[in-house]
């Protein structure tokens, strides 16, 4: 294969197409082709039955929309043979994660009982990106209706492989996205974060991740999990076309009164001022993890990954050399309940958005014999839902019914202000450390292998420990690649910000990027790019 | 639900029964009882929200970002969009019927 269009950034690929270098139907054939080499047999409902070939392959795409892409292809190479705008996006392959409506295309949230559901409707987001030129290649893998950390509860398997070791996992929920941009199958995805669902599988994928403010990107036409808080964000190969991607989605939306009206600025314009002066935080609450015990809930204190401690620190000095004030020992006391406050409130929005799914309106519903109503509902629920949207209507209902709601519920969302707490004061401009913002490790860990935790329904909740905090305080995270284990395996980092920083985030993420371009480990390549190419 | 006060308790088999009815699921046995001590597992991890001091005058957060008047959208005209998405939606249903949504019949029940 000569130079992948396949393998280029976003601003690339389209710096390239606006200026007739190559067209945007070139680059789609060239990002099919990378599908083809690299994908193998795709996902399906069907009882899985594992093949040794599934672990060499990436498995990312649920469905693929090719005529529906040359379409565009096609209208973005005429716009640019007739002297029109193509957008600032044109021609860029973009992998939708399928819990976006996206009209005409099977829309499936990875779950059985959307196995038929065929959008009406275009996401906002998905809109917007469309509107900027982007091509949507097609929907991606993801765990059922988000729910998991390693796409390994997706009703559409074989699970996604992990680019860099397939037999590990790509993360999750958003683990089809990241594995596919970092495997050239998309130069950027579209994916939301409701825990940690698009920092930590983009940190297992060695890619960019962005979740935004909550309320910057509209969530019309996103299948809804914990409505308080689900952010639609972007997964890209590097900080710049995070940048771009978030200016075409961003911003207020007649149909999403949770879409803020807060101007969005042009991000790439300002990212390249340098972090001169910016104060960032590192706390050891972040390096200090607490897991509960499986017999007893206590909290036993536990040391992160001592390579991703290091990873953290090394960043911080390259970001020290590039002119930021590193501040160590930020207080972040509320850190650890993180995850126990987020079993309760999002089981209990998830369990009132999944009460929709009935068997009536759209999707499966169970054709056999019934007595009555009830037991079509009963039987369609049982059989639609897999094992995770189960769990989580169960706990929901639990934690929020009538005798336990203040105990439990009305609890969480206290915690959860004590988790804004600890933000705000970190971020005061007239506090005590007043940072513009806080520099963690995004996971506990690097990828573990396909099957280790799929099971334990708690310890897979804790691979969103450090990332959840900031979806409880609604603050935008940024996780970037920052170097590999001693496995080859990537390590991500996590800077967060205050409320609508990205520019600020993205500013430091570029620049620790220009900092360490001529590093090693930046020059690395995913296994399955070295293995697999044709 | 059966009655059982304390936070410290776990979800028995009856208590799991009445919401496996409530929330319409139909379980086989092995299933439920994976999904029963899965969520047991997981209330043992929320008990850690009781090991602190909450006051009672802390405000709840529903959502993180506060929306105060410059980030609060306009509310909206309330005017119909999308003439022709009613076709596509009903297209979408497993049974209708001169556009209705079919259901399987109500059993009527007797009356004590």
């Amino acid at each position: 294969m000569t130079e992948a269009l396949a393998d280029l950034t976003a601003q690339e690929i389209s710096r390239r197409v606006r200026e007739g270098e190559t067209t945007a139907t070139e680059v789609l054939d060239q990002t099919l082709q990378r599908i083809s080499d690299v994908e193998g047999r795709a996902p399906t409902s069907d009882p899985y039955e594992p093949q040794p070939d599934d672990r060499k392959r990436i498995h990312a795409y649920i469905s693929l929309a090719e005529a529906r892409a040359r379409a565009q292809a096609q209208a973005i190479d005429q716009a640019v043979r007739d002297g029109r705008d193509p957008g600032p996006l044109a021609g860029v392959p973009l992998a939708v994660k399928d819990i976006f409506c996206v009209e005409g295309t099977r829309s499936t949230a990875g779950s059985r009982i959307l196995e038929t559901f065929t959008a009406p409707y275009t996401a906002t987001p998905v809109a917007r990106l469309e509107a900027a030129g982007a091509v949507t290649i097609g929907k991606v893998n993801l765990d059922e209706f988000t729910f998991g950390s390693s796409n390994e509860s997706s009703a559409f398997l074989p699970p996604p492989g992990n680019p860099w070791d397939p037999t590990r996992v790509p993360g999750g929920s958003s683990g089809g996205s990241t594995a596919a941009v970092a495997a050239g199958e998309a130069a950027i995805s579209l994916a939301t974060d409701t825990a940690g669902s698009i920092r930590q599988p983009a940190a297992f994928c060695g890619v960019v991740g962005l979740k935004p403010t909550y309320g910057r990107v509209s969530r019309y036409g996103l299948i809804a999990f914990a409505s308080s808080l689900d952010c639609p964000g972007t997964v890209s190969r590097n900080v710049t076309d995070a940048a771009l991607m978030l200016r075409a989605m961003a911003g207020a939306d007649p149909a999403d009164a949770t879409a803020a009206a807060v101007e969005v600025p042009d991000y790439a314009a300002g990212m390249e001022q340098g972090i001169e002066g910016l104060r960032i935080g590192l706390s050891p609450n972040y390096f200090r993890l607490a897991y509960p015990d499986p017999e007893t809930g206590e909290l036993r204190e536990q040391s992160i990954d001592p390579q991703i401690e290091a990873a953290v620190y090394r960043s911080a000095e390259v970001l020290a050399r590039g002119g930021a004030e590193i501040i160590e020992g930020v207080p972040m006391p509320h850190t650890h309940l993180g995850i126990p406050a987020y079993f309760v409130i999002s089981r209990v929005e998830a369990a009132s958005n999944l009460h929709r799914y009935d068997g009536v309106k759209y999707g499966y519903r169970y054709r056999g014999p019934v007595a009555g109503l009830t037991e079509m509902y009963r039987e369609t629920r049982g059989r639609g839902f897999g094992v995770q949207p189960k769990l989580r209507i169960l706990m929901g209902m639990y934690v929020s019914g009538e005798q336990y709601e203040r105990d439990y519920y009305r609890r969480a969302l206290k915690v959860r202000s004590l988790i804004r707490r600890d933000f705000d004061r970190a971020f005061d401009p007239d506090g005590d450390q007043h940072l513009d913002a806080l520099l963690t490790p995004t996971t506990p860990t690097t990828a573990f292998e396909l099957g280790r935790v799929y099971g334990d329904s708690v310890l897979m909740q804790y691979a969103d420990l450090l990332t959840v905090p900031a979806n409880h305080a609604g603050i935008p995270g940024l996780s970037i690649p920052a170097g590999f284990d001693n496995g080859g395996l990537p390590i991500g980092v996590q800077l967060l910000g205050p409320d609508f920083s990205e520019g600020r985030l993205v500013r430091i993420g570029r620049r620790f990027e220009t900092l360490t371009e001529s590093e090693a480990w930046r020059q690395r390549r995913p296994a399955i790019l070295d293995t697999d190419r044709g | 639900m059966p009655e059982e006060k304390s936070t410290q308790g776990e979800i028995s088999v009856e208590v799991f029964e009445h919401l496996v009815a409530l929330a319409a699921l139909a379980l086989d046995a092995d299933e439920g009882e994976y999904l029963r001590s899965q969520l047991n597992g997981q209330l043992r991890a929320i008990r850690a929200l009781d090991a602190i001091e909450v006051p009672d005058d802390l405000p709840i957060t529903s959502h993180g970002v506060p929306y105060s008047e410059p980030n609060r959208p306009e509310i909206r005209e309330d005017r119909a969009n999308n003439p022709g998405l009613a076709d596509k939606i009903l297209a979408q249903a497993p049974e209708v019927e001169d556009r209705y949504f079919v259901v399987p019949d109500i059993p009527q029940e007797a009356l004590e």
